[in-house]
């Protein structure tokens, strides 16, 4: 802190973080100067979620030591790194759903007059938050949860200013936001930039970075790779530096693109409640269809619209070349239909904890080994013994909880207990997810058995090694639709994350854009 | 409202906060209209008087309950803090002014503990709310039957008068339960604790990021209970007289307060409601009983009645899941 040019307002140093045996930090370092904005990018799962949460002091660091105005800080809470002034901008809201906008703004710092909080104060700090980032078309005695999504994203902006940072942290801040939105933020940003706030901003929407960023700085698999100034680098160069690595698994040789007949499943023009427009897809048996893309536009709901959990679906479905109206999950998984659902989230829509695995292994397909509703245990057993084997599920007893089970374990007993129903549609939702890369090896085979069976498989994932390694195309999403099919030599990493981030093919950005 | 400045829309979303409250006045203002309209003599001072007394111990013991539910949790301790203080009222507030006036701090102060008790459990013991009041309230009743073992006890006859009498037609009760609302009720809605019940209830992940005092929110809401339940404790012993553990009455007023807060709007998963519509939920569900008396209905079909009351009341509260466009939202 000695030189003439002012030193970083934060400033951080050999910053390690491990959850269970898995890394998601390792030996990090970033600094970020006052009036700067300064952008992090890396790919899905390359630390920058792990990174935020502990500067924002919801997570501590394992080791490592993080500077604010050259002072050594640690934040046990989140209340401390606000009172530090770094403030947070999730992804996953910090919203308050019961609470109005004007309570939401104010929560962190109420405005108190006599003890009690100054309802008036409060109301006319707020609205001055809202018109301050453009958001004056939301009513300060609005419940947060009636707002939209992209109104809500706007109160969580207002939110995290009113606490009037030092640092500001935007994760992924605008994508949720309309284009008008996004515009009025990002001049909002540069004037805090002009006051002299440290910006720290994540998007993986290349073109706003440009606009920003004074700096870019890379994470790469929780490990820092580069900082540079913005515009010194090609996107290309970026993209690279993002992916960076070898292919670091092994996967069974694809079954080459046979696709002749009916399809399995097709799917035309299907739309949900603006967050999916138009989708159309076809899977014919024996294909691996990759669903590709950023994060949440619109992947899951997609699936979740197939197996029947949404309501108010437009478009046609046809399953076998018949059209059909699948009403529920219970009505997928029946026989006429025969699909089923790898759900994300094992622990709560995959399993029934408490259970043992046999009872868990069972609970999809009860009624092919049911007569007369009662369930023939011998038929079941013998059923569950072949799956265990199949998989190769390793528990210390079939009746014991399934809780006791390794994630990896416990995924494989989510895909048996779908396996039992005999789907002819797959469909899976981020199945590797947090789960050990052997299990993630023997995932990828069972996938290509599936489909040498003559299974149509629907696959999700966020990890694009996946998609390139498993599947024989990948429809890539993007603001609930898809927008590029990749297949066969097209089918490149480099190809991958320029469709998601949704830049011409080329990856060359528009000179108009590019010379902002 | 004040407010800087006003907008389209200030009143619809005020409105839209009061629902609950209002609906459940509305529901009790029809009910009561009935029930005096129906009553031979109309609504003199007494019929009022008595119906008030009645209402308000359950309204002070939902006030109680609300407490809790607003922050997610549940207190199936409110009615035995209510009987304890029953008990207690009847041993200490008694003899002169002066040494009744020690006996009702020492039972508001005993209710301040034991509530204090159950928010220390739930906050500090990691027990989920409903079994950790559940075993307080056994050891409550254990008190309480400790104290009074047969029905008895006295207290003093001139606040007990003050308490229960009608002054120009309005009952004390009544008056009790308005200065409840204004002195204890409104100011903690307002001070930043009372903001913090609320975010815990609403989202306890999303009030921790923001730096809301979790474990201090959790805390004052069960405290607060156990001082409204006590003052439900104090004011039944003015109407009785007596004390006496009786563990059937509290397990009865502990179920109807949760009934009376959910009629008034309350959200069972918290962050949103409030005592005021609590207050109407008691009175819906005792004048229940008033009417079936004045319609000559068997008294032994109360329950039942209350039941169909409570059910028409919570249905007008989940309108809203026909909007659900995601099954899985449904089970959240």
């Amino acid at each position: 802190m000695t030189e003439d040019t002012p030193g970083p307002l934060l400033r951080v140093e050999g910053v390690s973080k491990h959850y269970g045996g898995v890394r998601a930090l390792e030996d990090v370092q970033f600094a970020c100067r006052a009036g700067t904005i300064h952008a992090l990018l890396g790919e899905n799962g390359a630390g920058k979620s792990t990174f935020i949460k502990i500067l924002s002091g919801v997570v501590q660091p394992d080791r490592g030591r993080i500077f604010l105005d050259g002072a050594p800080v640690s934040f046990a809470t989140p209340a401390a790194a606000a009172q530090a002034g770094i403030s947070c901008i999730f992804q996953e809201l910090s919203l308050l759903p019961d609470l109005t906008v004007a309570d939401n703004i104010g929560i962190a710092h109420p405005t108190r007059r006599f003890g009690l909080i100054d309802r008036a104060a409060q109301r006319r700090r707020a609205e001055a938050m809202l018109a301050r980032i453009g958001g004056d078309d939301i009513h300060p005695a609005a419940p947060v949860g009636e707002l939209p999504l992209s109104r809500q994203q706007m109160v969580e902006i207002a939110k995290a200013l009113a606490r009037q940072p030092k640092v500001l942290i935007l994760d992924e801040a605008t994508s949720a936001l309309t284009a008008a939105d996004v515009s009025k933020v990002l001049a909002l940003l540069k004037r805090l930039r002009a006051d002299g706030m440290a910006i720290i901003y994540i998007s993986h929407r290349m073109q706003e970075i440009a606009e920003l960023a004074d700096e870019c700085t890379v994470f790469r698999n929780g490990r820092y790779i580069e900082t540079f100034a913005a515009g010194t680098k090609p996107d290309d160069a970026i993209v690279e530096m993002m992916i960076g690595r070898e292919y670091s698994s092994a996967f069974p040789p694809l079954g080459g693109t046979r696709r002749e007949g009916k399809p399995a499943l097709a799917v035309r023009g299907l739309s949900w409640a603006g967050e999916l427009k138009n989708v159309s897809l076809e899977v014919h048996p024996g294909e691996v269809v990759g669903l590709g893309g950023l994060d949440g536009q619109g992947q899951r709901q997609f699936l979740l619209a197939l197996f029947g959990a949404l309501i108010g679906v437009e478009g046609g479905i046809e399953i076998d070349g018949k059209p059909v109206k699948i009403t529920s999950p219970r009505h997928a998984k029946s026989p006429e239909l025969g699909l089923a659902l790898i759900p994300e989230d094992r622990k709560n829509e995959g399993l029934m904890l408490p259970m043992t695995v046999r009872e868990n292994l069972s609970f999809a397909a009860l009624e092919s080994v049911s007569r007369f509703g009662r369930i023939d245990r011998k038929a079941e057993s013998e059923r569950i013994d072949a799956l265990v084997r199949q998989l190769a599920i390793k528990s210390d007893g079939l009746d014991g909880p399934v809780a006791a089970l390794s994630g990896g374990n416990q995924q494989k007993v989510v895909i048996g207990k779908w396996l039992m129903t005999r789907p002819r549609i797959v469909l899976l939702n981020d199945p590797t997810r947090g789960i050990d890369v052997g299990t993630k090896q023997e995932i990828y085979q069972l996938l290509r058995r599936l489909a040498e069976q003559g299974t149509a498989v629907l696959f999700y994932s966020t990890d694009y090694d996946e998609l390139i390694g498993c599947c024989d195309r990948v429809a890539v999403f993007y603001d609930g639709t898809i927008t590029r099919m990749l297949e066969g030599a097209e089918l490149t990493e480099h190809n991958l994350v320029g469709a998601a981030l949704n830049l011409a093919p080329g990856m060359e950005r528009p000179a108009s854009q590019a010379a902002r | 409202m004040t407010s800087g400045r006003r907008r389209k829309g200030d009143w619809r979303y005020g409105l839209a906060a009061q629902r609950g409250p209002l609906v459940a006045a509305a529901i009790f203002a029809a009910m009561f209209g009935v029930y005096g309209a129906a009553q031979p003599n109309g609504l003199s001072v007494d019929v009022i008087n008595t119906a008030a007394n009645k209402g308000a111990l359950l309204a002070l013991v939902g006030m109680a309950q609300t407490l809790p539910v607003l922050t997610g949790g549940l207190d199936l301790s409110v009615g035995m803090i209510f009987m304890l203080a029953n008990c207690l009222a009847s041993t200490i507030v008694t003899g002169s002014a002066a040494a009744s006036a020690f006996g009702i701090v020492g039972v508001l102060g005993a209710g301040l503990l034991c509530g204090l008790v159950n928010g220390l459990v739930v906050v500090y013991g990691r027990l989920q709310p409903l079994i950790a009041t559940l075993a307080t309230s056994a050891i409550y009743f254990g008190i309480a039957l400790a104290l009074r073992p047969q029905p008895g006890g006295d207290i003093n006859g001139d606040f007990a008068d003050l308490m229960t009498r009608s002054t120009y037609g309005v009952p004390s009760s009544v008056l009790l339960i308005v200065a409840t609302i204004v002195v204890v009720w409104i100011p903690f809605r307002n001070a930043t604790l009372g903001r913090a019940v609320y975010a815990v209830g609403s989202s306890e992940q999303a009030a921790y990021m923001s730096g809301v005092p979790i474990a201090r929110a959790k805390i004052a809401a069960y405290t607060l209970a156990g001082f409204l339940a006590a003052l439900g404790g104090l004011l039944l012993t003015c109407i009785t007289f007596s004390g006496e553990a009786r563990a059937a009455l509290g397990g009865d007023y502990t179920l109807n307060s949760i009934a009376a807060l959910v009629i008034g709007g309350t959200s069972l998963f918290g962050g949103a409601g409030g005592v005021v519509g609590s207050v109407f939920g008691a009175f819906v569900m005792r004048t229940v009983g008033d009417l079936l008396i004045v319609f000559n209905i068997n008294p032994v079909l109360q329950p039942l009645f209350v039941g169909l009351v409570l059910l028409f009341a919570i249905s007008l509260g989940s309108l809203r899941l026909l909007r659900v466009r995601n099954k899985l939202d449904l089970y959240r």
